[in-house]
Order: C-alpha cells, then sequence, then structure tokens
C-alpha cells in the first residue's frame, strides 16, 4: 500500500451467517462501512434453517429475524446477496475487491417482495433449504421473513429456461420486475479489512455405505429434522417421515456420522452434534409423546454453559435412551429401518427396527473457503479449515495482515462461541480503523495508589 | 381530534392468509378518530414505507397506527419512515396482529379479523393520548475498566487501548496473568503458556494507554452506562490502611476468571488429608518448568519420582447430588495434556485416566486424545472413581469400568484430581456491587445464550472469560476481544441517545412516601434532598413500570402508558364484549 | 434432663449391652433416656416403593409415640435412626402421604418430632467439653477406630448432619473420650448388609477389608453404632484369621459401650462377654476394665 494514502475504512465481509452478520453489526454500529457478501440470495446462513436452539429452546427464527432486519436496514451495511467475491488484490488498508452477482432473474429495484410470482408459478422442485424434506417453486426466496426478501429464479428448474415455456411470473408480476434476460454482474468495492466467515456445510453421507443414506427414504440428516421440527419448515413443525408421511413411533438418532472416523471419514468432532442430537430427541419427544428415541454415542459431549444439565434433562425427564456404541449397519426392513449395533457398555449387540433414522454428519468447511484462502494466501489444514495465527491468543488472526476469521471457517463451532467468535474479529477490525482515523484520547492524570 | 391513520400488513400470506385485511381496513374507517385506514401487500418494503410517508403529508395525520408484524421487528423502522414525514417518531405505534393475531389463530378466521380489528382499535386510542418526545441524551466518558488481569483483562484491555481508549485493569493479587500465568504448556501444541503470556504482558506494558493498579478491587460501582462512578481500593502495602481512589468509565469488563473447587469438599477423596492426592493445578506447577521442581514430577510426601498416576477426571463436575451438576469443559483436554507430558518424562510410568465421557472439542482436540492414547500409551479407564486413599505409602483408587462392568483397583503413587471449575472467590459479591445477574453458581449471567453471550443484562457492563462460564484458553481470549468490540461500539457513539418512553412523577401528586424507591429494579429512584419528592434518574430507568404499581397516589407515570392511555384502551377492547 | 428413647428390637434382644450401656452412660451424665411407653418395630429398612405406603406405618406409630412424650427422639441403633429419621421427614414435607398415613393410622401428625441419635445429643446437649469432663478412666494409650457404615449417613441429603464421605463425629467422639483416633480409609464402607443372608463370602471380604484396614492403622478396637455392622466386622474374624494369614482379629464394640467404660461406670451389664472376639484382654491390658 502506498505510504500516503489514508487506509480504507471499511472492511468486507464474506458470509452472511450469524457470524458474518454480528460482525457486520458490530462494525456498522461504530460507524464504519460494511460490505457483507452473501451466495444465497437472502442472509441469515444456517441459523434459519434451525428449529429451537438449545440449551434454551429459544426458537431460531424469531432470535436471529431481529439481526437479519437490522442488517438489512443499516444505513453502514450494503448487502450483496446472490453474490460471490472473485477476486481480491491488495494489502491491509487497500483491499480491491471484486464481486460477482450472479443474474436473478428479477429486477430487484423494482420487486415489492409481494410474493405473488412464488404464488403462481407452476414449477415444483425439492427445496435445498428445507433439506429435501419440501418443495419449494422455481421462483423463490429462502423464507418469508427473507433479508432481503427478494426473489431469485433457478435456472434449472424454470421451464421457461428448460423448455421455452411458461412465463407465468412475467404476467402476475405487478410491478414486471421479472427480467429473464439478466446477466452476472461485477462489482468492484475498495476496503481495508476482510473477515471471512464462510461457515460450514455437511459431510456427503453418501459416502458412508453402512448407513443407507441416500438409498432410504426415512434415512435423513439432522439438519433435515431440523427442517422436520421448524415450525415455519415443510411440515409446520410435525414430525412426518419422508417415505410415507407417517408418524414415526421409534426414531434412532446416530451421532458422529463421518466424525471421530478417521480410518473412513473426518478424524475430528464436530462439536455441536451432541447438543443438538439431545435436543432433536427431546423436541421428537415433545411432539410425538408415544414416540421412543434411542441416541448412538461415542461420548456425550456437553460442554459448555448448561450443556450438561440439558443433555440430563433428555435421558432424565423426556426419557431419551442413550445407546453408548456405533451403529455397524442400517437397513431396510419392510417398511422399517433396521439398525444393527453394539451397546459397548453392556458388550450386547442391538437391534432396533426403527420408523426412521436421523444421523448427524460431520460438519465440513464450506468448499467455496478453499478458493478464498488460496486468493488470500491464508492457510488450512488438510481438511479445509482455515488456520488462525494461534489457536490459543490469536484466534481470529491470520498470516495476512487485515485478513480476520469468523465462526466455523476455522473449527466445528456451535453458535454462542461463533458470535463472540465474531464480535472478537469485528474487535480487531474496529482497533485498525480507529488506529487509521485517529480517535485516540489523552489519558487521565492517574490517581490513587498508582502514585506511590 | 388528533387525525390518525391506519396501515394494515398483508405481511405476504402471514397476516392477511388468516386475517382479512380488507374486511379490517373497511372496519377502522369510521372509527373515531381514523381518518384513514388502508392496507398493502408489505408496509416495512419501500414502497410501503412510502406510503406511510405520503399519507402523513397529504392527510396531515398527527398520528400513526402501523398494523403488522411485532414492534420488536419494525417498530425501529415505521417511526424512522414517520420522523421523515415530518411527524414525532411516538406519534407512531405498532398493532401486532401476526405475532398476537394471525400466527396463533390460524385455524379460525373470523375470530382472528375481529381480534385484529379490537386490537388496531386499541392502539388507535393509545395514539390518541400519545405525546410527542424526543429522544434523550446522555454524556458518554469513553474509558474502560476492566475488573481482572488474567488473559480474559489483559486481551480486553489490549483491543480496547490499541483502538485509542483508556483504559483501568485492576487485579486483586499482587500479578497479572491469571491463571495461565500458572500453567506449563497449553494443549495441544505444548507451547509454553509463559511466552503466551508473556506476548500480552508485553503488549498491556508497551501501551500508555493502559493503566494497571495491582492489589485492588472494585469498593463501589455506581452510575450507568456511558457513566459508571467506580471507586477502587487499593490495598496498602504491609498491612498499611488501604487507600481509595474514584474514577468514572463509560463501561465495564468484568473478566474475574475462575477457582477451582477445594479438595477439602472431596470427602471420597481423602478431603485434602493425603499428600499424593492432589488437584490438577497444582500438577501443572510440578510440570512447569519455573515450579517448585523446576518442571520434575515429584510426589509431595517424599519427593519420589511416581512411577503410577491415576488422573480422575470429572472431580466434582457432572455430579448434581454431591458436587456440581455442570461440566467444566477444559479437565478432558488438559488431563489428556498431562497424562502425555507425565510419560514424556518419565517414560517407565504409567498414566490412567477416569472418565465419564471424553469431550475434546476444538481443532485438533480429538487427535490430540488419540495420541495421548495410542503415541504416549495413557490408559483410559472409563468410569468414575468412588474411592481414594493411601494406604502403605500408596494411593490406591477404586472405580468401576463400565466398558467392562467391573470393579478395578489401580495402586499409585500419585493421584491428580480434574477438580471443579467454581466462580472465583467473591463473584457473588461483585455481582451485587455491580447490579449484574449471576446463576446459581455463582457465574455471571448473559443478556442472552446464544446471540449476546458477552453482555450483561445491565447496559454497559460485559463478561469475559470464565467468570461467565468454564472456557478454555483460545475461547476465553476470543470472548474477551467480542467484549472489547461491544466497548468499542459504545464509544464510538458521540453521545448516548435513550428511549424516552420511561417513568416520571408528578409532584403535585407525589407525597414522598419513597414506597417507589425500593420498588425500582434499576436503582433509578431517589428521594429529593429538600423538595421530599420522588426524582426519576432518566439514564437508569428502563419505563418498566413497577414504580407506576407502587405508588399510593398515582404520581408515577410512564411517558406514553399513562392510566388515560391504558383506561382508554381498556374501553376500547371491552367496548365490544 | 429427659429425653424420650427408642431402644428397637436389636437393642432389645440381641444387643441388650448396647442399650444397657447408652440407659447408664446417660444418666451419669444427667440425661435420662426415657423408653416409649409403646413402641414397635422400626420395619429395620426405610422403604423406598413409592406406592406401598403402609411400610412408612410402622415407624411413623413410634414417632406419634413419641410426640405425646416430648418434641425430641432419641436413638441409639443407626438403622433405626435412619428409618425413623427419613419417615419423619416424609411426614414433614410430603402432604400427599402425611394426609393418607394419618388417615390410616389415625393420628394427625406432621414431623413435629426432631429424630436424634445418640451421639448428635453427645454433641449438641452435652457437648465435647463437657463430655471430656466427664471422663474417668485415662484412654489415652487405647486406638480406637471409628467405623459409620452406611446408615448413619446416606443418603446425605436426610441424614445430613455430618458430611457423608468425610465424617467427624464419632473422631470427635473419640477424642472427647481421650483415645487416640486410628485414621484409616474405609471408616465409612459398606460392611455386607444383609448380603450376609445369602453370600456370606462376599460380606466377609467387605468386612475384612475393614478389619484389616484399621488394624493396618493401628488400632485397638473399633467402634460403630449399628448392630449389623458389630454383628459382620465381629462374626467371620475366626475364620478370616484363617483365610488371611497375619489378619489379627480386633474387637467391636458399641459406641455406647466405650462411653461407659471412659466414664468409669461397671460394665457387667454390658455384655463385654458376648462379643465373639472378646474385648475384655485389650481393655484389661489398658487398664480400663
Amino acid at each position: 500500500m502506498a505510504e500516503h494514502e489514508t487506509p480504507i475504512t471499511r472492511v468486507l465481509i464474506i458470509g452472511a451467517g450469524i457470524a458474518g452478520i454480528q460482525a457486520a453489526l458490530d462494525i456498522a454500529n461504530s460507524g464504519y462501512e460494511v460490505v457483507l457478501v452473501e451466495k444465497e440470495p437472502s442472509i441469515g446462513g444456517r441459523m434459519l434453517q434451525l428449529s429451537e436452539t438449545f440449551p434454551t429452546l429459544d426458537c431460531a427464527q424469531c432470535i436471529l429475524t431481529p439481526r437479519t432486519v437490522e442488517a438489512g436496514h443499516h444505513e453502514r451495511i450494503r448487502l450483496m446477496t446472490f453474490s460471490e467475491v472473485t477476486d481480491i488484490t491488495g494489502d491491509i488498508g487497500h483491499f480491491t475487491v471484486t464481486v460477482q452477482r450472479k443474474p436473478a432473474s428479477v429486477n430487484w429495484d423494482v420487486c415489492t417482495g409481494c410474493g405473488l410470482c412464488q404464488e403462481k408459478c407452476p414449477t415444483k422442485v425439492a427445496s435445498p433449504f428445507d433439506r429435501a424434506m419440501g418443495k419449494r417453486k422455481a421462483i423463490y426466496t429462502l423464507s418469508p421473513q427473507a433479508v432481503p426478501n427478494k426473489p431469485v429464479i433457478d435456472r434449472e428448474a424454470c421451464t421457461w429456461f428448460t423448455r421455452g415455456k411458461c412465463r407465468l411470473c412475467e404476467k402476475v408480476c405487478p410491478v414486471h420486475a421479472i427480467d429473464y434476460e439478466q446477466q452476472a454482474t461485477t462489482t468492484q468495492v475498495e476496503v481495508g479489512a476482510v473477515i471471512i466467515a464462510t461457515g460450514y456445510t455437511l459431510y456427503s453421507l453418501q459416502n458412508l455405505g453402512e448407513y443407507g443414506y441416500g438409498k432410504i427414504p426415512d434415512v435423513v440428516d439432522g439438519l433435515a429434522f431440523e427442517r422436520l421440527l421448524s415450525a415455519s419448515g415443510p411440515t409446520a413443525g410435525k414430525v412426518r417421515r419422508p417415505s410415507d408421511g407417517k408418524e414415526p413411533k421409534q426414531v434412532v438418532f446416530i451421532q458422529c456420522a463421518g466424525s471421530r472416523a478417521p480410518e473412513t471419514a473426518m478424524p475430528y468432532c464436530s462439536k455441536i452434534c451432541c447438543m443438538y442430537t439431545a435436543k432433536h430427541a427431546m423436541l421428537y419427544k415433545h411432539r410425538v409423546h408415544d414416540g421412543t428415541a434411542y441416541v448412538f454415542y461415542i461420548d456425550v459431549r456437553a460442554a459448555g454453559k448448561r450443556y450438561e444439565e440439558f443433555y440430563h434433562r433428555a435421558t432424565e425427564e423426556d426419557r431419551v435412551i442413550y445407546v453408548r456404541g456405533k451403529v455397524a449397519r442400517v437397513f431396510r426392513d419392510g417398511d422399517q429401518v433396521v439398525v444393527w449395533g453394539a451397546d459397548t457398555l453392556s458388550g450386547a449387540s442391538v437391534e432396533v427396527a426403527a420408523d426412521m433414522v436421523v444421523l448427524a454428519p460431520a460438519m465440513v468447511p464450506h468448499p467455496e473457503t478453499q478458493r478464498l484462502a488460496e486468493m488470500l494466501g491464508i492457510p488450512a489444514n488438510e481438511y479445509g479449515f482455515l488456520l488462525p495465527l494461534d489457536d490459543n491468543i490469536l484466534p481470529v488472526e491470520t498470516t495476512r495482515p487485515g485478513v480476520f476469521l469468523a465462526g466455523a471457517v476455522t473449527s466445528p463451532k456451535d453458535i454462542p462461541e461463533t458470535v463472540a467468535q465474531a464480535s472478537a474479529a469485528a474487535a480487531k477490525v474496529l482497533s485498525l480503523f480507529a488506529q487509521w482515523s485517529g480517535v485516540p484520547q489523552a489519558m487521565e492524570t492517574p490517581v490513587g495508589a498508582e502514585a506511590s | 381530534m388528533k387525525r390518525i391513520g391506519v396501515f394494515i400488513c398483508h405481511c405476504g400470506i402471514n397476516i392477511a392468509g388468516t386475517v382479512d385485511v380488507k374486511r379490517v381496513a373497511e372496519a377502522l374507517k369510521d372509527y373515531p378518530g381514523v381518518v384513514l385506514a388502508t392496507d398493502y401487500m408489505y408496509m416495512c418494503s419501500d414502497p410501503g414505507q412510502s406510503l406511510i410517508r405520503q399519507s402523513i403529508k397529504e392527510q396531515n395525520l398527527e398520528g400513526v397506527v402501523v398494523a403488522a408484524c411485532s414492534p420488536a421487528m419494525h417498530e425501529v423502522t415505521f417511526r424512522k419512515a414517520s420522523a421523515q414525514a415530518g411527524l414525532n417518531p411516538y406519534q407512531t405505534e405498532i398493532a401486532n396482529i401476526r405475532e398476537q393475531v394471525s400466527w396463533v389463530h390460524q385455524d379460525d378466521k373470523e375470530a382472528a379479523t375481529r381480534k385484529a380489528i379490537e386490537h388496531i382499535k386499541t392502539i388507535v386510542e393509545k395514539v390518541k393520548y400519545n405525546e410527542s418526545l424526543i429522544p434523550l441524551s446522555l454524556s458518554l466518558v469513553k474509558k474502560a475498566l476492566v475488573i481482572g488481569g488474567g488473559i480474559a483483562g489483559l486481551q480486553a484491555a489490549i483491543d480496547i487501548a490499541t483502538a485509542g481508549y483508556p483504559v483501568v485493569l485492576v487485579e486483586r493479587s499482587d500479578r497479572l496473568g491469571g491463571h495461565v500465568g500458572q500453567l506449563s504448556g497449553v494443549y495441544v501444541n505444548f507451547n509454553a503458556a509463559r511466552d503466551l503470556l508473556q506476548s500480552k504482558l508485553q503488549a498491556v506494558q508497551a501501551n500508555p494507554r493502559i493503566q494497571v493498579f495491582l492489589e485492588t478491587e472494585v469498593e463501589e460501582l455506581g452510575g450507568y452506562v456511558g457513566n459508571f462512578t467506580a471507586k477502587l481500593k487499593h490495598r496498602g502495602s504491609d498491612g498499611s490502611e488501604p487507600t481509595f481512589s474514584e474514577h468514572t468509565f463509560g463501561a465495564v469488563i468484568v473478566a474475574t476468571g475462575h477457582s477451582l473447587r477445594p479438595l477439602s469438599k472431596f470427602g471420597e477423596y481423602g478431603g485434602g488429608r493425603y499428600p499424593d492426592i492432589i488437584d490438577a493445578l497444582t500438577f501443572e506447577r510440578m510440570l512447569a518448568p519455573d515450579g517448585p521442581t523446576g518442571g520434575e514430577i515429584r510426589r509431595p510426601s517424599d519427593g519420589q519420582v511416581p512411577r503410577q498416576v491415576v488422573f480422575v477426571q470429572c472431580a466434582g463436575s457432572r455430579d448434581p447430588e454431591h458436587h456440581m451438576p455442570y461440566c467444566s469443559k477444559i479437565c478432558c483436554m488438559y488431563t489428556a495434556k498431562q497424562a502425555a507430558l507425565y510419560r514424556q518424562r518419565v517414560p517407565d510410568g504409567q498414566a490412567y485416566v477416569f472418565y465419564i465421557d471424553i469431550r475434546s472439542q476444538g481443532r485438533d482436540y480429538e487427535e490430540f486424545v488419540q495420541s495421548a492414547m495410542t503415541q504416549h500409551d495413557v490408559l483410559y479407564v472409563r468410569g468414575k472413581v468412588a474411592r481414594l486413599y493411601e494406604e502403605d505409602g500408596k494411593v490406591i483408587a477404586w472405580g468401576a469400568d463400565t466398558l467392562t462392568g467391573k470393579p478395578v483397583e489401580v495402586q499409585a503413587d500419585l493421584a491428580v484430581l480434574a477438580t471443579a471449575v467454581m466462580p472465583a472467590e467473591g463473584a457473588v459479591e461483585l455481582a451485587q456491587k455491580l447490579r449484574i445477574a449471576t446463576d446459581e453458581h455463582g457465574f455471571f449471567s448473559e443478556a442472552h445464550p446464544k446471540l449476546r453471550p458477552v453482555e450483561s443484562l445491565t447496559a454497559g457492563i460485559f463478561l469475559a472469560g470464565t467468570a461467565q462460564a468454564p472456557k478454555d484458553i483460545p475461547e476465553t481470549v476470543a470472548q474477551a476481544s467480542a467484549a472489547a468490540a461491544k466497548v468499542l461500539s459504545l464509544f464510538s457513539q458521540r453521545e448516548l441517545v435513550a428511549e424516552p418512553t420511561i417513568a416520571y412523577v408528578d409532584e403535585e401528586l407525589c407525597s414522598g412516601c419513597g414506597l417507589c424507591i425500593p420498588a425500582c429494579p434499576y436503582q433509578a429512584r431517589t428521594m429529593h434532598p429538600w423538595k421530599h419528592k420522588a426524582i426519576v434518574n432518566e439514564a437508569l430507568c428502563q419505563g418498566c413500570g413497577a414504580c407506576v404499581v407502587a405508588c399510593p397516589n398515582k404520581a408515577c407515570k410512564l411517558r406514553n402508558l399513562t392510566p388515560s392511555h391504558v383506561l382508554a384502551m381498556m374501553d376500547a377492547y371491552l367496548a365490544e364484549v | 434432663m429427659r429425653i424420650p428413647y427408642y431402644p428397637g428390637c436389636t437393642l432389645s434382644t440381641k444387643a441388650k449391652g448396647f442399650d444397657q450401656a447408652a440407659r447408664q452412660s446417660f444418666a451419669a451424665l444427667g440425661i435420662e433416656l426415657a423408653e416409649l411407653k409403646t413402641w414397635n418395630c422400626c420395619g429395620a429398612t426405610f422403604p423406598l416403593s413409592r406406592d406401598n405406603l403402609l411400610d412408612l406405618a410402622g415407624p411413623v406409630r413410634n414417632l406419634v409415640s413419641a410426640a405425646a412424650e416430648g418434641d425430641k427422639l432419641a436413638v441409639a441403633c443407626s438403622t433405626c435412626f435412619n428409618v425413623l429419621k427419613r419417615s419423619n421427614l416424609v411426614m414433614r414435607n410430603e402432604e400427599d402421604k402425611r394426609e393418607k398415613i394419618n388417615f390410616f393410622i389415625e393420628a394427625d401428625y406432621a414431623g413435629s418430632v426432631q429424630v436424634l441419635h445418640l451421639l448428635e445429643i453427645l454433641r449438641d446437649e452435652v457437648g465435647w467439653d463437657n463430655l471430656a469432663k466427664a471422663v474417668k478412666k485415662n484412654l489415652a494409650d487405647l486406638s480406637v477406630a471409628p467405623y459409620y457404615g452406611c446408615m448413619f449417613l446416606r443418603p446425605p441429603k436426610e441424614m445430613g448432619f455430618d458430611d457423608h464421605e468425610n465424617p467427624q463425629i464419632l473422631e470427635n467422639f473419640i477424642r472427647a473420650l481421650g483415645a487416640q483416633v486410628a485414621d484409616y480409609p474405609h471408616r465409612a464402607e459398606c460392611c455386607g448388609n444383609y448380603i450376609a443372608a445369602f453370600d456370606l463370602e462376599t460380606t466377609r471380604e467387605m468386612s475384612y477389608l475393614i478389619l484389616a484396614s484399621a488394624r493396618k492403622a493401628g488400632a485397638d478396637l473399633i467402634v460403630t453404632s449399628c448392630p449389623l455392622c458389630q454383628f459382620n466386622l465381629d462374626r467371620w474374624q475366626q475364620d478370616l484369621a484363617m483365610k488371611h494369614g497375619g489378619f489379627r482379629p480386633i474387637p467391636v464394640l458399641y459406641d455406647t459401650q466405650l462411653l461407659g467404660i471412659a466414664l468409669g461406670l461397671d460394665t457387667t451389664t454390658f455384655d463385654l462377654d458376648k462379643h465373639y472376639v472378646d474385648p475384655r484382654p485389650v481393655l484389661a491390658e489398658k487398664g480400663l476394665i
């Protein structure tokens, strides 16, 4: 960077999950500008997919939407959704960032978010947001509370793009916002610092043949089960199994699906599964009173404020049956899913004929992270998690000055830890910006004992 | 009569799917005072907001009711829109017909529609009585107090001072560094804890904006966010009288750390009467190169190198019957570290670890524990140790191996207890001084467990590190920086703006009985020194209304929620009953 | 001082010496242990089944009798003490059960009586210092191993008068009598309890652990306040000595017997000769009888 130029007190935050949103709000509320880039059409990330959160069972949407709304309306936060960072050059104080926005096929400047197009669209596809537990239209928003609440067209599903027919949305739109010709656009922004908060995705369970995921419809992953539990999910919070819509009476939860498996998948612990599985089993029992919930676990990892107590509640009040052991095989028998495993406490083998199986897959870094890491020259470990400068005392700093990390991009983390880390990354940026814009004040004259 | 406009939001189908919004608009049109009642798909969208702005101007509206979602969502939005059109923002109110009506009555559209109408009429009545208010502005002292000089306090102080603001760091003991200064190395890389700490200590010493007071405690804290007044107590040297100093601060970070459950509480493990049954921090000192043994592992009773060491996890944790119900979070990892270090230094020694669950949650943590088992041959036994005692110069551990279901007896030379992490001594008393909450164990309570983990429920007071709950160094450091971020956000404001919808005292009616003073949960009430009337500290008052209930003379009122407001609202609600 | 006293079945049959020593010692200390006019078996185990309240009716009847005679009830036997104290807590704290039991036994009792163990009375009413002053014999040469057993201290939340894992009351008692305390780790371990009825071998080995440990700590004798513990510890020592070479049998006394000896009372009614391991030689050697 040229020394005579004043560094830019504007930050780029990549990823608008809870980490990105928290960091953005902390920085914007301190008077600095934020560019918040999100690849999905709206912000909120994984947390918006969740039903209720441990250990208080607060509804995830209820606590998160005030934040998404605040970020969406903030005069110092520039949202760039449906967009990806394609290039970053420069150094601390003077990064030049290229952001590419995917074509939404809807002119968002005109769209009022009335939702009519989604209502009328005749094409339904499995909703990735609902982990295929429900369907969405070819023109869609992620949720009714989406921020921004503007739809995009899925060009791979829309029959106008695939077969040259329909254009119904164009006809019904009261403000003529539909634009089938829209192209990807590229924007450059200048920032002084960068926070990477790209979060995580789930390990591909198809790789683990023993669980039958992808072959047996009633074997689902934890995030799909979240959608089934969510009041705003595809079943409005009723637990229904995907194959025939019946209420499952026996549900087996299998932890460490792909975690702590150095031989077959990921060797590390994914940290959040023990707690959300306890929550899943508990919420299932709250919704299906005569149901039975089994949890297969290796160790129960309930380390956090009120977490252990939460796990106790699941076993004692809600009578969730915890079986210490690994599951060897899951297979279909009639309309049931049979789980074979071993109870390592009794040494006996266990067989459960269940109606539904829920797997807790390993957390892996978002695939996009690797590209960003290479672009910025930040080291990653062999699984793709980005490495901070020092795990213990510099947990959000990186080898690249002016670039910080927040949330699950460095390792699996739960929400409170992610939020604290996001604010920590914000603190680093605020410290830099304060130095650049020069707020320092004189120290008051010392008083008291230190004079002696 | 006030000219009031009513704006009914469909919220897509969220409201309109259940409530007949057209009928609602129709019903409100002729209600006394209402000059306009209209509906729109998304009132919070730009066109929706401009509809409100335009209507205010065209119809000369003096009050606005937006019937939409919860005020927590969009009250600010709509008040801002009104202000843009020249209307005092406190003349705009929200009628919540989503969370309180459409979402909870989805199966009864007729009733939902009727309820929505009544609901809106009630808020119209409220607006009729609303005064135009101006937000309060409070001055802000841009200087922070950090309580506790452990790694959390150091990190928070560094972050705030680096951003240019002065910090006073107080530490009760005679040295900075807290527990980290007592450790040997850290997991998972065995880096020397002293080196890590040294980098932070140097940063503190090198920063002229950080003023450190050792052997100092907070004696009193008064005031409120932006304007705290603290009285600090400095211990006198060599038994002389303590001295006191007073300071003002805009924000406070509480980073008082933790203590360990004392061995005397463990009757089942000898209650502290056996010299070779020690806690993990004592073992940590043995491992530390600057410790009493210079890093050599020698048992306390006779200075011999122990050939068998038993590590007992969850000593006092996860034990709701006899000890603490919670998990202390850090013990699984430091026990693996200690056992591995022991095996490195005593290669022919045997280390046993008794555990319930191994909780190795963090990057490379799982792998670290695995390496303790495989590379360092630490023997992990799943089970609780029922009893520890010494006999014939040996420490004997009785336990059960829950994997084989068999009782186990280990004869060892030394037992190391991973004792429960507890709040620092005096935490509850400090909380009372600061007027912040603690949980039943004495850990400080955060404002929200998920999204506000470093804020206390008192504005301007933030939490960092193990004072809030057990946590390890990376998490503590991140949390400390997070607390610093909150302080920096606060200090970035030119002045503090507060809601004016708070309590006031009608001096004509106040008899000076003083009942409102203890009723106020925020200490916002005092008695005027000579007028003998209650007065409200506007910075502290949160507008909760406790004083309104307590006052026998109806002298305490809330702005824009006076008895006149409430009675008019009740009349509107009950009119149709 | 007069305190209503519940002796219990064992103290009226097998452990008369325990009872005699208690009454005479307390009389010497100025406390009359006044036997309840009517009493019945305490039930010997506290009933844990939730729905069978009949098992509580027995112990509660004793409490009702006690209430007619005073506001305290002194108990010597650990097991009776455990059952009565916990039954009393049920009557005090569980309204539903209280009503049903009162209805059944035609009483109106709400847990008003304070159920006290003799050791508690020594600690709280007499006081260790006063007790020490009343001691007539010199026990300084005697090393005594305190044995608590299970019932005296557990469950801790209900019994609650001493730390169940690190109790001190017997130690303080022994010190007040002027004797040495033999500190050994197994003083609150289980003796085998009723397992003796069907698995003698397990009971013997459990008792052996306690006995051997006390011996190793240099104890001359063991004191306890539980007749079943006393029996289990005392009964099999000859067999254990045969099995475990080098084990020297150790007498097991009741706390009140040692109290009576220390107070210089006539021990003829203490049934010292009824013990399986005769305590008289060691007591004579130390000049105590």
